[in-house]
């Protein structure tokens, strides 16, 4: 009796210190769902979810404060993922946050541009390049296109232009079958 | 014909549609006369875009070179003849997309004069040189994959490639270049292959043909016998896509190369034939790649082979034939099974076209309609490369991408077999390419994403970090200010300074105020009363 009391408090003691060894060896630093659901986001970096970026709405949907539909740069797609990932229903965009829009880049007009680094200021991603009084231009490849740049200008030399297809980013699309449309004799 | 069926091994699945080889290959390959205008589209191969060397107005030669190889996998292109480049726009490529990519436009002189050029001596080069000098040719694979020549030919230490195989197999219905040009140019690609065997240091050379084409077998072992090269001309049976490298590698080693990875893994490097004849003709004489063989067949009236200029447009090709005949609807780029509709007569012909087919709703009547999958597997059996077609129908046609991939979608060849005979007549290698280049685009989204990530990242912590900064000087200031000695003794001196002066204030006494008239007393007086007036209450 006495040696199984023994045995069975041994083992509870070694499995514990087991288990407070592993809790600090292998500690999870960070929240590992804010990644998950950071991971999913598009990193416009936009704010049009209604809050400052990414991260943060990503932070506010593990916390429960922000809904999954708030972020139109990922579309039904991203809503879907997030649904998944979550384990909730998904539902459709809401339409306060904006509407998705296809994939654009800001061009700055260098004729009107003065060289006031409001916009420098404004991009999430560093992706606009100048100096103070020197003309400034975007860094087209690292854009994420959320215009955030655009409102800042005080001349409106900022315009943003969908990207357009070319043979490198050509997609095969989805194959559609013709309807034969037959009329009624 | 030195060969034995029974060293011939076996890939699975593969069809048998029919040939329709014969009508063009009834007359030799004939030259096509110099056209007017040229259009060198600069994406002519796999790989990075080349970078432009001329500009608008250059009068450039025959051979030279108007864009050189950017990057690690890229290719040249060069002047097709001798003229003027008249533009450099985008216009509409020979590529399904239809859409416009960058172009060089030459206006030809009709001279037709070549660049000064001379044979390279190979055998005294440093095989680096060489290699460089071949990525100046131009040269891409001429079977259709167009992948630069010189980064296959490149020494590569960890996979030693001991097997060279030349694939003359063409086996795609309709397709005739690779016949006529091993009929007709045997000895320049037995020669080719001997200096590509001389670069990779392989041991073993391996021709592999189809055997429906017996004067192509004959000329072959000829010219290896006449130059005396160790090679051995192998005879596959006919069955599509014998054609294609890794199932003729198979076919002629037995040896099957790894999904995920090269085939020099397995010791086997496998080029065309026609790009085995340009490698020749760079060499032994200096000639960039400016012209290839092309098949003109289907609704025209002379169909055959012809040798014409890089850019030729598509139209003057077809007029050189003969002229299309009535009814023509399309222009199938490629063969019936991997083919894909131009999306212009005007588009110019690329090192990428091996054969242009006129077509009539009798020769390629429009696909059935597409009725349900049955589940019959006659897919699976069809299926070169052992995938299981259905499964990666379901789940393309669903957009379930990732199941697509774990059932292996990105091994697909898109040889077309599996539309080929499946009884439903679903066009299953349109689902497979609509999944595949959906995930490829995900994963290029991805990658952005990730990037966008880590650009936002380094700038909030910059923005941190240089707020601490500001936050630390100023404390760093205010604390110099309040201690330091020398403050101290300035406050100090200032006390001193402000006590003397109310010091002599207090001491100081009016002079010459003793012996004055009673006038100018009462004047003192009431000047002295106004000054204690004014001081009593400032304005």
């Amino acid at each position: 009796m006495t040696a199984a009391l023994f045995v069975m408090i041994g083992l509870g003691l070694f499995l514990g210190l087991v288990l407070g060894f592993a809790a600090l060896k292998f500690k999870v630093e960070g929240d590992p769902l804010v990644d998950q659901i950071d991971a999913i986001l598009p990193q416009t970096q936009c704010g049009q979810c209604g809050y400052p970026g990414c991260k943060p709405y990503a932070t506010a949907i593990a916390a429960g404060d922000a809904d999954i539909n708030q972020c139109p740069p990922g579309g039904e797609a991203g809503v879907k993922m997030l649904a998944d990932l979550l384990g909730v229903e998904p539902k459709p965009l809401n339409a306060e946050h904006g509407v998705p829009k296809p994939k654009s880049v800001a061009v700055i007009d260098e004729n009107i541009c003065i060289g006031c680094t409001l916009c420098i200021q404004a991009c999430p991603v560093d992706a606009i390049l100048g100096a103070a009084k020197q003309m400034h231009t975007v860094i087209t490849a690292e854009c994420t296109g959320c215009e955030l740049c655009v409102a800042p200008c005080p001349v409106d030399c900022i315009t943003m232009e969908p990207l357009k297809e070319d043979i490198p980013h050509w997609k095969w699309r989805y194959p559609v079958i013709p309807i034969q449309v037959q009329v009624a004799a | 014909m030195s060969f034995n069926l029974s060293d011939i091994f076996k890939f699975p699945g593969g069809v048998h549609p029919p040939e329709h080889k014969v009508e063009s290959t009834t007359q030799p390959i004939r030259t096509l006369p110099l056209p007017k205008k040229l259009v060198l589209p600069l994406r002519q191969h796999i790989g990075h875009i080349p970078k432009i060397l001329v500009q608008v107005g250059d009068h450039v030669l025959k051979g030279q070179l108007l864009a050189e190889a950017h990057g690690h996998v890229s290719a040249a292109v060069h002047a097709s003849t001798s003229g003027k480049v008249t533009a450099i726009d985008e216009q509409v490529i020979p590529h399904p997309s239809g859409l416009p990519d960058l172009c060089i436009t030459l206006e030809a002189d009709g001279k037709d004069e070549w660049l000064k050029h001379a044979p390279l001596d190979y055998l005294n080069m440093e095989r680096s040189e060489l290699i460089r000098r071949i990525a100046e040719s131009g040269i891409v694979g001429l079977g259709g994959a167009t992948f630069p020549t010189h980064v296959k030919l490149r020494p590569d230490a960890k996979h030693p490639v001991s097997t060279l195989i030349l694939n003359g197999a063409e086996c795609e219905p309709y397709i005739t270049c690779d016949d006529l040009l091993m009929r007709e140019r045997a000895d320049e690609i037995v020669h080719g292959a001997m200096i590509m065997q001389m670069l990779l240091g392989s041991t073993e050379c391996l021709i592999g043909l189809e055997d429906n084409k017996p004067e192509a077998v004959v000329a072959m072992n000829a010219a290896v016998a006449k130059a005396n090269f160790n090679a051995k001309v192998v005879v596959v049976p006919t069955l599509y896509p014998s054609g294609d490298s890794r199932r003729l590698i198979a076919l002629l080693t037995g040896k099957e190369s790894p999904a995920k990875g090269r085939t020099t893994e397995i010791g086997v490097q496998c080029f065309n034939v026609a790009t085995a004849q340009s490698l020749y003709r760079f060499i032994a004489h200096g000639e960039t790649i400016v012209s290839r063989i092309v098949t003109l067949t289907g609704n025209v009236a002379q169909p055959g082979n012809y040798d014409a200029l890089l850019g030729t447009s598509v139209r003057d090709l077809l007029q050189a034939a003969g002229g299309i005949r009535d009814n023509t609807d399309d222009y199938v780029m490629g063969g019936p099974m991997m083919g894909f509709s131009l999306p212009s007569v005007d588009v110019p012909m690329t090192k990428a076209m091996n054969c242009v087919i006129a077509s009539t709703p009798d020769l390629f009547p429009p696909p059935p309609m597409e009725m349900p999958c049955i589940r019959c597997v006659a897919c699976a059996d069809a299926c070169p490369v052992n995938l299981q077609p259905q499964e990666l129908y379901w789940y393309s046609k669903s957009s379930n991408l990732e199941k697509a991939q774990e059932y292996q979608l990105f091994d697909c060849i898109e040889c077309g077999c599996c539309s080929y005979v499946c009884p439903s007549h679903i066009p299953l290698v349109q689902y497979y390419r609509y999944a595949k280049s959906e995930t490829i685009a995900q994963e290029r989204a991805k990658r952005s994403a990730d990037l966008a990530r880590i650009r936002n990242d380094e700038r909030l912590a910059r923005i941190e970090r240089e707020k601490l900064e500001r936050a630390k000087k100023h404390a760093e200031r205010t604390a110099k200010s309040e201690n330091s000695g020398d403050n101290n003794e300035k406050k100090a001196a200032i006390e001193a300074a402000m006590a003397r002066a109310k010091e002599q204030k207090e001491t100081i006494t009016p002079q010459n105020v003793e012996n004055v008239s009673a006038n100018v007393a009462a004047e003192i007086a009431a000047v002295d009363a106004a000054r204690v007036q004014a001081a009593e209450k400032p304005e």
